[in-house]
């Protein structure tokens, strides 16, 4: 271990294996304990559905299920995920299949430029897992986190209705 | 400037004591970091004045709610989420339910702690004036052991409090003595959600001869984002105790209250540090 270590070198000095599950697949990376998960999961492990908004946890861009609750990447140091079980929007379709929340969001326009989508829909799927018949309130607020300047939020929310109505898929 | 995560250590001991021993050997050099919703902005803004964290996230010692007959203790760990989704939590210090539910959005509530949002130390937070109309007390643990303090004076001024370098919150204890109270909370933000109050009050009141009585016979009240720490209004109290419940009052308690704010002695002591 050592000698991989000073192989390495400088740029490795400080760094930390990190081993978590992302959507079903363990996975071990070196970095840095304060990076932010959202980095690594976009620079390390290529998941670049995952957007960057604000940077600072008001956006919700960067929204993923960590052990099944929702969370804002950018605020969660790479250490703080070590163990843990990832999903990201990579994780929620079926190979070609899209999840019934997918396919209400396209259907029903919840989608426009897509930045804020991946969130919305893991904003979603953590609400629907809760609250699986859930009302407009309780879409508001599971959502609240989740800013859109596209679509006025209201084909989402009826994306997210409609996706209810259809049950778990 | 974004920072950066090479010019930062941060270690998960794992257990409390480990994290205790840490910041007994070095006080003031460690910065705690639980779900990080507060420490991470400062972070990614480069304006974390620590360099060296250790987390204190899932710390199993800080973790739960445990309930006694007299009074229920919530670990300085427990989430927003813990907090509003409590059945006795929601039914006997509904205030803080609500204060939990008015917190960021579900991702931070996932995230943000009751500790943390006490050491945080923002004006504004939501929390802060219901731990002060129930009367919180907080055990704070160190190298040196644990002490048990009231909340009600534990902010002493804009991010200052009475909490020494080596020390850290440990458990947030409110006693079980509001069942047959009123509660009332209300915040004013820049909108619904997702905002920080311009305003926050909460209170609790019990009426001579229950919730049809006419009589005030016990009050508390507290506001927060109107001073340099979350401010209980204790003259108001005095004045409406004992007293009928009249427009008379109502009118004497709105005025008493924007003047206890102004001069309270607390917030003349640090008025000046303001931000």
């Amino acid at each position: 271990m050592s000698d991989s270590s000073e192989h390495r070198g400088k740029e490795d000095r400080g760094k930390c294996e990190l081993s978590l599950t992302e959507n079903g697949k363990p996975e071990t990376v070196r970095v840095y304990p304060m990076e932010r998960l959202l980095d690594v999961l976009r620079q390390e492990l290529g998941l670049t559905g995952t957007k960057e908004g604000c940077g600072e946890g008001e956006c919700g861009s960067c929204s993923v299920l960590m052990n099944g609750e929702l969370v804002n990447s950018c605020l969660i140091p790479a250490l703080q995920a070590a163990g843990t079980n990832l999903t990201t929007i990579e994780g929620i379709a079926q190979g070609p299949q899209l999840s019934a929340l997918q396919a209400a969001f396209l259907e029903c326009g919840g989608a426009q430029c897509g930045i804020c989508t991946p969130g919305m829909i893991l904003a979603s799927s953590h609400l629907l897992e809760k609250k699986p018949k859930p009302t407009l309130d309780d879409i508001r607020e599971g959502l609240s986190g989740n800013l859109c300047r596209c679509t006025g939020y209201t084909q989402i929310f009826d994306a997210v209705m409609e996706a209810a109505r259809r049950g778990p898929a | 400037m974004r920072s950066d995560p090479a010019d930062y250590e941060l270690i998960a001991p794992g257990n409390l004591q480990a994290v205790v021993s840490l910041l007994a050997a070095e006080p003031g050099k460690w910065l705690t970091i639980a779900g990080g919703t507060d420490v991470m902005v400062l972070y990614a803004a480069g304006k974390l004045p620590a360099r060296k964290l250790v987390s204190i996230w899932n710390l199993p010692e800080l973790r739960g709610i445990e309930i006694s007959p007299g009074e229920i203790r919530i670990g300085a760990g427990c989430t927003y989420s813990e907090l509003r989704e409590h059945e006795i939590i929601a039914r006997e210090f509904p205030l803080l339910a609500s204060a939990a539910r008015w917190t960021g959005g579900i991702a931070n509530q996932n995230r943000g702690t009751l500790g943390g949002n006490i050491v945080n130390a923002s004006p504004a937070a939501d929390s802060l004036p219901a731990l002060l109309v129930y009367e919180a007390e907080l055990i704070l643990v160190s190298g040196r052991g644990e002490r048990r303090v009231p909340y009600l004076d534990f902010h002493t001024g804009y991010k200052k409090m009475k909490l020494q370098p080596d020390e850290l919150i440990r458990t947030i204890c409110l006693g079980r003595k509001f069942s047959n109270y009123l509660h009332y909370s209300r915040k004013v933000g820049t909108r619904e959600a997702q905002a920080l109050s311009k305003v926050c009050v909460a209170a609790v009141g019990r009426l001579r001869g229950g919730v049809t009585g006419s009589v005030i016979d016990d009050v508390r009240i507290a506001l927060g984002s109107v001073a340099p720490v979350p401010l209980r209004v204790t003259e108001v109290e005095w004045i409406v105790k004992g007293k009928p419940v009249e427009p008379e009052l109502v009118q004497l308690t709105r005025k008493m209250t924007s003047w206890s704010r102004n001069f309270s002695s607390n917030c003349a002591a640090v008025g000046r540090r303001y931000e």
